[in-house]
């Protein structure tokens, strides 16, 4: 194997430019999507626990459609398909006039996609809770509501707190995708790096190195926040 | 907009039914490959000391951490450059999909051997059978039963994952359909009808996995 290595590279212009260009990219990409996300598949995955059935049934619908289809076409439909089906008006508003389509179309298509993965966690954590938990709320008067914000979401959350920090890993992975409808994150910028200078061991190591960071960081932060959050009886 | 014209797509039948069947090739190649790796993995993980335990603990853990495409990549410049010859994009997808899931894969087995409760192996041991016996005969029968839907999820997640080969050219299903949808530019049709044919394939998969579910756990 015959190759040049040249770590320098990374450090000079314009070259260390484009790479924190990119994970600036990936970091706003992710943290959007994933507050989006987290707002819709909490709700979904409430939907998912009614006692109304056709509620239940049309959330089971909306989260196997974000969970059958892959998420690179999904994105390809937010991008080409959805603005030619909204009425003329916004469909060119989003064409033309939105800032940064490419971004934001990869913005809602991981919010979407993840959300349909985040109600079924959001589902299994809320059914996990003791019903007796939503008898007792009850019992002290509190409406529905009231039980479901101040006794059984506190406790669900606690449950899904370690697959919920593996999915927001997923979504700093996702956001790569973006890249396929000109989002230029940080894995499309090692691309370009690796296409300009030929040095894809340095360009791809740099960005292998930072997404190994957010999942080690993650994971530290998820153990930390166990421990915080743990109640001091065992639920 | 113009009217729907939903003919190509009868028009185009072979080229989409090519791509496919390189989706499903890919995704068979992967759960193969994946599983043949990954049972090594697994398998130097149990009977090698502290040192083998590190090395495959990084290499799942690097896996596991970035993303997908980020791998083909790395492949797609990597193969060729220790072969000293070019390639070409298929056989670095094979390469990149088997290593890629050798890592998930490993996990799962590790996760299912653990599953069988450690008085499995003291039982099978006291009753006189070899350790590799025991692994053979007690073991290894409860752990797959309890693996096998999981694998099968894995192998859906694949079959979707597999149209990231879009990043390296390779015609797969997402592919074909996105290069008919552009060249007569018919993006509606043509990415609604795939959007379809992924939705139906990866329900009925799914279905068939909590069937076989259910009866495991009867």
């Amino acid at each position: 194997m015959n190759y040049q290595w040249n770590w320098d590279l990374l450090f000079s212009e314009p070259y260390a430019g484009w790479l924190l260009a990119g994970l600036g990219w990936t970091v706003a990409l992710s943290i959007t999507g994933w507050f989006i996300a987290l707002l819709l598949g909490a709700t979904v995955g409430v939907a998912r626990t009614s006692s109304a059935r056709w509620v239940v049934l049309l959330s089971g619908f909306y989260v196997s459609v974000f969970r059958n289809i892959p998420l690179l076409l999904q994105m390809f439909v937010w991008f080409f398909v959805v603005p030619e089906l909204l009425p003329a008006k916004l469909g060119l508003w989003f064409k033309r006039d939105l800032p940064n389509p490419e971004f934001w179309t990869a913005v809602l298509a991981l919010a979407f996609y993840t959300s349909g993965r985040l109600a079924e966690l959001f589902r299994a954590g809320l059914q996990a809770v003791p019903r007796g938990q939503r008898m007792a709320a009850d019992a002290t008067g509190m409406n529905p509501a009231q039980a479901l914000r101040y006794v059984v979401m506190p406790q669900a959350l606690r449950i899904i707190l370690p697959p919920l920090t593996s999915e927001f890993l997923s979504i700093v992975k996702n956001s790569s995708l973006a890249l396929t409808i000109g989002v230029l994150e940080l894995t499309a910028q090692s691309r370009q790096i690796e296409n300009f200078t030929f040095h894809g061991f340095e360009a791809f190591g740099a960005a292998t190195a930072f997404y190994v960071l957010v999942a080690f960081v993650l994971n530290l932060v998820m153990v930390g926040l166990q421990r915080t959050l743990a109640l001091p009886v065992a639920v | 907009m113009p009217m729907p014209d939903y003919s190509l797509i009868v028009r185009n039948a072979s080229f989409l039914l090519d791509g496919l069947l390189l989706s499903l090739t890919l995704t068979l190649i992967g759960v193969i490959g994946g599983l043949a790796v990954g049972t090594a993995l697994a398998l130097v993980r149990l009977f090698t000391g502290v040192i083998g335990n590190y090395v495959i603990d990084a290499y799942v853990f690097v896996f596991r951490a970035i993303p997908l495409i980020l791998v083909i990549f790395w492949f797609y410049f990597m193969v060729p450059l220790i072969l000293g010859r070019p390639v070409g994009a298929w056989t670095s997808a094979i390469v990149a999909f088997t290593l890629f899931e050798a890592a998930y894969y490993s996990e799962i087995l590790r996760a299912g051997l653990r599953s069988v409760r450690a008085g499995q192996l003291n039982a099978a041991l006291a009753s006189g059978m070899s350790r590799g016996q025991a692994l053979r005969y007690v073991i290894f029968p409860q752990a797959f039963t309890a693996m096998i839907p999981i694998f099968l999820t894995q192998a859906i997640i694949l079959f979707q994952d597999t149209s990231l080969v879009f990043v390296v050219s390779l015609h797969d299903f997402l592919t074909a359909t996105s290069i008919i949808a552009n060249r007569d530019g018919r993006l509606v049709e043509v990415y609604t009808f795939a959007c379809l044919v992924y939705y139906l394939i990866c329900l009925a998969a799914t279905a068939g996995v909590e069937e076989l579910k259910r009866t495991f756990a009867r």
